[in-house]
């Protein structure tokens, strides 16, 4: 078990990480995801020991490993561009961990050898210990990095932005080869991304930051479901973002009233969001569909087996985004609709 | 026909431009070069040697040779020092520091050599106390490696700071995460990351340790046979009207230029292949 307390590290006077608090159990898949500058990689690194945080503690398994050295961690770490040796061949790369021990600690020469013959074997990379990083692909250096990492049999293997430097087909079969891989090895894994629809797809629990603090923990239906902040319901799938106000338990925009329950919301300026596919058409005839935005639709396309709608609403000057299914009737551009959104959340503007 | 369009030039000026060019390459470089050559074998190949194998001219060849078998080993490790520590760790005052390295290459050598006489003469800062515990710096082996030294000291430095820059820390992270120990991981993977630039720097800090003529003047002493340099010994013996004994010696510093030239031109071959990224 991994447990971060109280973190807080800075770089000169730029905050990088405040006040971080975060548990992982054996066995977990962990994104850390979050925009760039929002700390992610930071707290990875001081979680590996390459970084140290100003305060703060790190416990593995209930012990203070904060003044250990990334060595001494039992860590895996595979760095965003591999970080290859790359005057060493495929397979002095995979067995370097192992042949810079102390010599009582160190396998002989042709265990190392069958050692790393064998990561190669696992990466699917087999036969290819002879070459150098120069001749392969991205994908096979990214899998060397992991069998170098795993050479040394960390407990912990992280991944910095694991993905970010493949092609998108590649991309996809990777990860979910390394989601198998995770199991299979019984590892516990931490990566850093920016991609959401990565971190959705392949963690266990997904770790949101934004501005070196943690905006939620959760599944990956959690946080899609039940954003816990307006900063995650946005940068987590597509959202609709309406400026409103609440008065006395009901919304408003502008002098419309809006037909959506404000749950006991305070009054004040307030943010209402949903999701392109949470939302209800209706016709703009009298009467139907009041208490939703009117919207002229403005642009109309396939995206994948959904139809997206754009429509322009004049109240706000803004685009809403619609998803259909691919079976209904899209409509067409220029008429006029009425959203009325099924699922929505409230967030107050005051603060942020 | 594309190439006739986009050059504009006249056949005539392309003509002048380069001819010109070629001019002022053999007049200002090759024409000095075989002067050199041909003054010191003007009275054969005999006089040649016998003026290369003249004692005081031997103990001139053995003095440099040492000088530079101290001061470039010195600054491998001087350079290396500085090039790891701008560019792995952040510290206060680091530019001062990589503007300070560039201080031999600004100031003129006969300061440079007047700084080591201000500290270590007779009337220097430390003379009186050397003096007292008899140790010799100036006029002496020590004061000409002092000042070799304090002259070359850029070029390793200058070679890596940019190389080990753009190589970024990933790699010594990587070492060190999987276990390496400081030394594993400079000998393994950041050496090998600098082999060709530290290379390259050495080769230019050998050839100025070699030839240095300025600092190393003000401190020698000029004794003969002692203290004097190659690049000393030849404008002793130039001055004294030897002129075959001045070019002989000073054809050696030449054939010593044109290595390494050589050696700078196959290394940037090598150089560039490999950060092509082609493999081996």
């Amino acid at each position: 078990m991994i447990t971060v307390q109280n973190i807080s590290k800075r770089f000169g006077d730029y905050p990088a990480l405040h006040n971080i608090n975060l548990t992982i159990e054996p066995g977990e898949f962990i994104a850390l995801l979050g925009p760039s500058g929002s700390g992610k990689t930071t707290l990875m690194r001081i979680i590996a020991g390459l970084e140290f945080q100003d305060s703060g503690h790190v416990l593995f398994d209930g012990e203070d490993v904060s003044t250990r050295k990334v060595a001494e961690r039992g860590v895996g770490f595979v760095f965003q561009h591999y970080a290859l040796f790359k005057h060493m061949t495929v397979a002095e790369n995979v067995a370097f961990g192992l042949s810079v021990r102390k010599r009582k600690d160190r396998p002989s020469k042709v265990d190392i050898k069958a050692r790393a013959e064998e990561l190669l074997g696992l990466v699917q990379l087999g036969g290819l210990g002879n070459r150098y990083p120069a001749q392969l692909s991205g994908g096979q250096r990214q899998r060397v990095a992991l069998a170098r990492a795993l050479a040394v049999e960390p407990q912990l293997l992280l991944l910095d932005e694991p993905f970010g430097a493949l092609d998108a087909k590649v991309r996809k079969d990777l990860r979910r080869w390394l989601r198998g891989l995770h199991e299979q090895m019984g590892l516990t894994s931490i990566f850093v991304t920016h991609d959401q629809e990565e971190a959705l797809e392949l963690a266990d629990r997904i770790v949101v930051m934004d501005h070196g603090v943690i905006e939620q923990v959760g599944t990956a239906e959690q946080v899609y479901m039940e954003p816990a902040s307006p900063f995650v319901s946005d940068f987590v799938g597509e959202i609709n973002r309406v400026d409103v106000t609440v008065t006395n338990g009901l919304i408003r925009l502008h002098d419309r009233q809006l037909d959506i329950p404000a749950n006991g919301h305070a009054d004040g300026p307030a943010q209402l969001h949903f999701r392109p596919h949470d939302v209800e058409l209706a016709g703009a005839g009298a009467g139907a569909g009041a208490g939703g935005l009117p919207i002229i639709v403005s642009n109309l396309f396939r995206k994948g087996g959904k139809w997206r709608v754009e429509g322009h609403c004049g109240a706000l000057d803004r685009v809403i985004e619609i998803d259909l299914d691919a079976a209904d009737t899209p409509p067409h551009v220029g008429v006029q609709l009425v959203v009325r959104p099924t699922k929505s959340r409230i967030f107050h503007t005051s603060g942020r | 026909m594309s190439q006739r369009a986009i050059v504009s030039e006249s056949r005539f000026a392309r003509g002048l431009l380069i001819g010109s060019a070629l001019a002022f390459l053999g007049f200002f470089l090759l024409l000095p070069l075989v002067a050199v050559f041909s003054e010191a074998l003007k009275q054969g190949v005999g006089t040649f040697w016998d003026a290369v194998k003249e004692p005081d001219a031997l103990a001139s060849i053995r003095l440099t040779l040492l000088i530079a078998a101290i001061s470039v080993p010195l600054n491998i490790v001087f350079g290396l020092a500085a090039s790891w520590a701008i560019t792995k760790y952040s510290f206060r005052g680091k530019s001062l520091f990589i503007t300070l390295i560039d201080l031999p290459f600004s100031v003129s050598p006969v300061v440079s050599g007047l700084i080591f006489v201000l500290l270590f003469g007779a009337h220097g800062w430390l003379g009186p106390w050397l003096n007292a515990h008899d140790v010799k710096i100036i006029f002496a082996v020590p004061g000409i490696i002092l000042a070799t030294v304090f002259i070359t000291f850029p070029f390793v430095a200058r070679e890596l700071i940019p190389l080990m820059m753009e190589q970024g820390k990933d790699d010594e992270e990587a070492a060190v995460s999987l276990g390496a120990n400081g030394w594993q991981t400079f000998w393994h993977v950041t050496l090998p990351n600098i082999r060709w630039g530290l290379l390259y720097g050495v080769l230019l800090c050998n050839a100025r340790a070699m030839g240095e003529f300025g600092a190393v003047s003000v401190v020698s002493g000029h004794i003969r046979g002692l203290t004097n340099t190659m690049p000393l010994h030849v404008e002793i013996l130039y001055n004294e009207y030897d002129f075959v004994g001045a070019f002989a010696v000073a054809s050696l510093l030449a054939v010593l230029a044109l290595v390494t030239l050589v050696a700078k031109s196959v290394l940037e071959w090598r150089f560039d292949y490999h950060h092509g990224g082609a493999g081996h």
